[in-house]
């Protein structure tokens, strides 16, 4: 018997337009209760819904990202529910004619890319949050009603937990690299619904699906992956247990299903079966007239997709020679992509500006909680950097100081010049070496003595003298030239 | 001056011969008169209406420059939202709703300096063709107090035909405007969907609705549509062209004209006095000079059951927010929140309003919404095409508003159907979306006016009205009062 999990996944992207999409009240995080509101998005008698035209330009963006076709003429429909955070009692959402379809993105799977189906993309309005912090009754905040939000629908062509996790992180990078959300999962701007069933082909036997779970408002990558892999793992279960009982676990006999996930618990949760499916009595909101898009706002559109992430990856291995492994730090999101790229323009070693963007530079990022470009290191003095150390003038530990002084410093000067200050830069000079390894050397006789008389310890004698001419020369000596400057006066002495 | 129209008393408030203030007491006195038996009116704003003419009258003696309607004053259907007061849509679900903003309208209104006395009557949120589904009371003709005021604009229409007010605004889904236009002998204008904003209507039926003026003559529907028609950007389906110009239009010569007379608006169930009526109005269009022409409207006989059906899916969505949670009457003591949302609902909408939307939520229902909601929307295309083509061979349609005259209080209430049946010359005109007036055209034997209905072109307003207008200056059936304001108002 064959088994292969099969996901589905719905994900809901919140787009960042300044303003909600049917007004013009702003957008905002964490804003005071109800304070983010007029009586458009309340939903107030008499009140009537005008599109925001960037949000539909941004979702047509993503489709356009994910290679979907993009509809000419798309409208917008009605979708029923009472529910205390919905204000209208209905949602303004697409049914039957999405404004993108039929595409396909390709996620980095091991060595290669893996692709994904995209069934449809799209937009509809968020609806408010219950909130129950208070004893006998709840509160409704609707600061979040009427937000934008693109709904991405792939195929199931999803086939384990690690993959449902790679396409989330994939679909999160692919709008922030068009600039159409944050992204921010801590702020809700995504949340997963995947659709998990089991593929069951039993030896010699026709192949089946289980029933499918849809796992409701997974709001973190971790949560996504954990829920996933425990609907897995459940399926699995109660597929041995109902072959025991010779029962048939199937779509067909089951049917669909809703669950919710109790992260802390690690488990999911039974919310509805398909007996209760809501019928939602979708039909086209009169309020709203139909959006026909024509070749010349398309192309307009066309024009503001970027080179994506997963083209962005294979063009940097092939053109810089970045392996595998690091690329994923330098084309992280685009504007660091983007620096990465101007600073090889400036002109340094690509190989050493490698070493400081997975290094150096995501240190300082990852300690102040931004991105590389984010730190606002400007391309030119990144190069600089490289530079400095490829041709020598810097030791690795001196180009950690010198950017951590910098930090501190007026960034108004060169590296250079920093680093002569804070006396990091190497001094090349043979005659000022030559003296502190004379210095080193009257100092220490007996190492002297090591490292000429006895040929088992001269090396550790030698190395130790080097030690010494650094500290003398506070790390400004260049160590391969005091290497070879104790050499030539141990052979002098030897002589 | 309880007999002048609104240009009248704006000229007379222009000219210094009459104070705002002056036209206000005058239509407060007449409602403090007449509305205790009428009841036309749901709240009065007395105070700030002399507030606000008092403002108009001290602006007039500075000499600054004041709008079209400067001091006049006028009525609103209260299911426009005003800042003033309340909004109630005649429903115990909205008795206590305070709107924070205003309707379009109401702000253009007042940005043309007309004082709002009021808000009138009407069936709950604009359901029903006699004001008798109020949640409120039931309004009065003025010609009959036995007799309904025809509806759901029933209270603009007795206010204005009662000489309280000079001119109101109604609304018009399926008639709603021009039906009780024709029961209390007033002008009604629907005009073309789109042409008037909708924002700040409270929604029935949202494809449908459209706002317009009831006036006693065709020159002030004229005067009022210019000042309340034009785009509107927070209205998606508001129609991106200025505001009309009728009234300027109104005195030119009407030139060639072709009345459309249709053989299924003049069939069976049709009394005989109405249609004695309209076949004279087309008379006189005759003595004009017109050529008249039969059309056909081949599918009319299926509007009234795709009107009901769009109009009742779209108003079970609209009206879902009204649940005791966001908006409306909250029922005491709920058990669970589904409860809550059952019960503030049972107990806030009326008996009509409830059947429309269980008619509605059924025939938007899975496995039901193409047989019944798609099937409409495709009669309604058909019932479009039908008027395109009759617009190739005339100007405009003249037919009967209603099938008889107003009918008694009481009398059709327990038959819904009957009550639907009555819509059936007026609702076409909301499917396709074009404009129609109900001008004042004769009286029936019983003393009850009857209304002559013509039909335009989309957005053929301005020479709709010039049409209208012209049969005024042949009649005077639009100067009768009715005899209870007659008698006092002399």
């Amino acid at each position: 018997m064959k088994i292969t999990p099969t996901i589905g996944m719905e994900i809901h992207v919140q787009l960042a337009t300044r303003t909600k999409m049917f007004c013009s009240t702003p957008v905002e995080f964490a804003a005071e209760p109800n304070s983010r509101t007029c009586p458009v998005c309340i939903g107030m008698p008499g009140v009537l819904p005008v599109m925001n035209r960037k949000a539909y330009e941004y979702a047509v963006v993503v489709g356009l990202a994910l290679n979907c076709k993009i509809a000419e003429f798309t409208k917008w429909d009605r979708k029923s529910y009472y529910y205390p955070d919905l204000p209208k009692n209905y949602q303004i959402s697409q049914y039957d004619q999405p404004l993108s379809h039929g595409g396909y993105l390709d996620i980095p799977v091991g060595e290669g890319t893996k692709r994904i189906g995209i069934t449809r993309a799209h937009l509809e309005e968020d609806a408010g949050k219950n909130v129950h912090d208070q004893p006998g009754y709840s509160g409704i905040d609707l600061n979040r009603a009427g937000t934008p939000l693109l709904e991405i629908v792939s195929e199931p062509d999803i086939n384990s937990a690690e993959e449902a996790g790679i396409y989330g992180r994939e679909v999160q990078r692919l709008v922030r690299y068009l600039g159409v959300s944050e992204a921010d999962m801590q702020k809700g701007h995504m949340r997963f619904e995947p659709n998990v069933s089991l593929w069951v082909e039993p030896d010699g036997g026709e192949g089946y699906f289980t029933p499918i779970f849809e796992v409701k408002n997974l709001n973190s990558f971790r949560a996504l992956e954990r829920a996933v892999a425990w609907v897995i793992d459940y399926h699995q279960a109660e597929l041995n247990r109902h072959m025991a009982e010779g029962k048939p676990y199937t779509l067909e006999a089951v049917g669909k299903q809703n669950w919710g996930w109790r992260d802390e618990a690690g488990r999911g949760e039974f919310q509805r079966g398909k007996e209760e499916a809501h019928d939602y009595r979708y039909f086209p909101d009169p309020d709203l007239v139909p959006v026909v898009m024509n070749e010349e706002w398309l192309s307009e559109l066309k024009k503001r997709v970027p080179e994506l992430p997963i083209q962005k990856r294979a063009r940097f291995i092939e053109q810089y020679g970045v392996n595998l492994a690091d690329v994923e730090r330098i084309i992280a999101d685009r504007e660091t992509a983007d620096l990465f790229e101007a600073a090889v323009g400036v002109g340094c070693d690509v190989r050493t500006l490698v070493t400081h963007f997975i290094g150096l530079w995501s240190r300082h990022a990852n300690d102040r909680g931004c991105t590389i470009a984010q730190l606002e290191v400007p391309a030119k003095r990144m190069a600089e950097l490289a530079r400095l150390q490829h041709e020598g003038h810097l030791s690795a530990t001196a180009t950690t100081d010198v950017v951590s002084a910098a930090f501190t410093l007026d960034s108004s000067r060169t590296y250079a010049e920093v680093a002569t200050e804070i006396g990091k830069l190497q001094v090349r000079d043979a005659g000022q070496t030559e003296q502190w390894v004379e210095q080193a050397m009257a100092a220490n006789e007996k190492a002297v003595r090591d490292a000429m008389g006895n040929p088992k310890k001269r090396k550790a004698a030698a190395g130790f003298l080097r030690g010494q001419v650094m500290k003398l020369s506070r790390g400004q000596a260049d160590p391969k030239l005091v290497g070879e400057l104790i050499e030539k006066r141990l052979g002098e002495l030897a002589g | 001056m309880t007999g002048m129209t609104a240009g009248e008393i704006r000229d007379a408030i222009a000219g210094r011969r009459m104070s705002s203030r002056e036209a206000v007491q005058r239509c407060l006195s007449q409602i403090e008169q007449f509305d205790g038996q009428v009841r036309a009116f749901l709240s009065v704003a007395a105070d700030r209406a002399l507030d606000q003419a008092d403002r108009i009258d001290g602006r007039l003696a500075k000499g600054e420059q004041v709008g079209v309607l400067a001091g006049v004053p006028v009525a609103v259907k209260d299911n426009m939202c005003t800042r003033f007061g309340k909004t109630t849509c005649a429903s115990k679900i909205l008795a206590e709703f305070a709107s924070p903003y205003d309707a379009t309208v109401v702000a253009k209104l007042e940005a043309a300096g007309a004082i709002i006395v009021g808000k009138t009557n009407l069936d709950e949120f604009a359901m029903g063709s006699s004001t008798e589904n109020s949640g409120m009371f039931v309004t009065r003709n003025p010609w009959n107090a036995e007799c309904v005021p025809g509806g759901s604009s029933g209270g603009s229409a007795a206010a204005v035909a009662a000489r309280m007010v000079p001119a109101a605004l109604g609304s018009d889904t399926g008639g709603s405007i021009r039906l009780p236009a024709s029961f209390c002998g007033i002008v009604g204008l629907k005009p073309t969907y789109g042409r008037v904003s909708r924002y700040g209507l409270v929604a029935y039926g949202s494809s449908l609705d459209q706002i317009g003026p009831m006036t006693r003559d065709v020159r002030d529907a004229a005067l009022l549509l210019d000042v309340i028609s034009g785009h509107d950007r927070r209205d998606s389906t508001s129609i991106n062209a200025p505001g009309t110009k009728s009234a300027a239009r109104l005195d030119e010569p009407i030139g060639t004209l072709r009345i459309g007379v249709a053989k299924e608006y003049l069939g069976e169930g049709l009394a005989d006095e109405v249609r004695a009526a309209v076949e004279s109005a087309i008379d006189v269009y005759r003595g004009l000079g017109a050529e008249v022409v039969e059309v056909s409207l081949p599918h009319s006989e299926y509007a009234i059951a795709a009107y009901y059906l769009i109009a009742m899916a779209e108003a079970s969505s609209n009206l879902s927010r009204y649940d005791g949670v966001h908006y409306g009457y909250r029922t005491p003591e709920p058990d669970d929140f589904i409860d809550l949302y059952s019960k503030s609902r049972a107990e806030g909408f009326g008996a009509e309003v409830k059947r429309r939307i269980m008619l509605g939520t059924y025939a938007l229902s899975s496995g039901y919404y193409d047989a019944y909601y798609l099937k409409a929307l495709k009669v309604r295309t058909l019932i479009k095409g039908d008027f395109v083509e009759a617009f190739k061979k005339c100007d405009v349609l003249a037919c009967p508003v209603s099938p008889t005259p107003a009918f008694r209080i009481g009398e059709k209430i327990e038959d819904p159907l009957a009550m639907y049946l009555g819509d059936v010359y007026t609702i076409s005109l909301n499917l396709a979306g074009l404009p129609g007036v109900s001008i004042p055209a004769g009286q029936s034997e019983a003393g009850l006016p009857i209304g002559l209905q013509l039909m335009g072109p989309h957005l053929q307003e301005e020479r709709l009205l010039q049409i209208a207008h012209a049969f005024e200056e042949e009649t005077d059936w639009h100067t009768r009062v009715p005899p209870m304001a007659d008698a006092h108002a002399a």
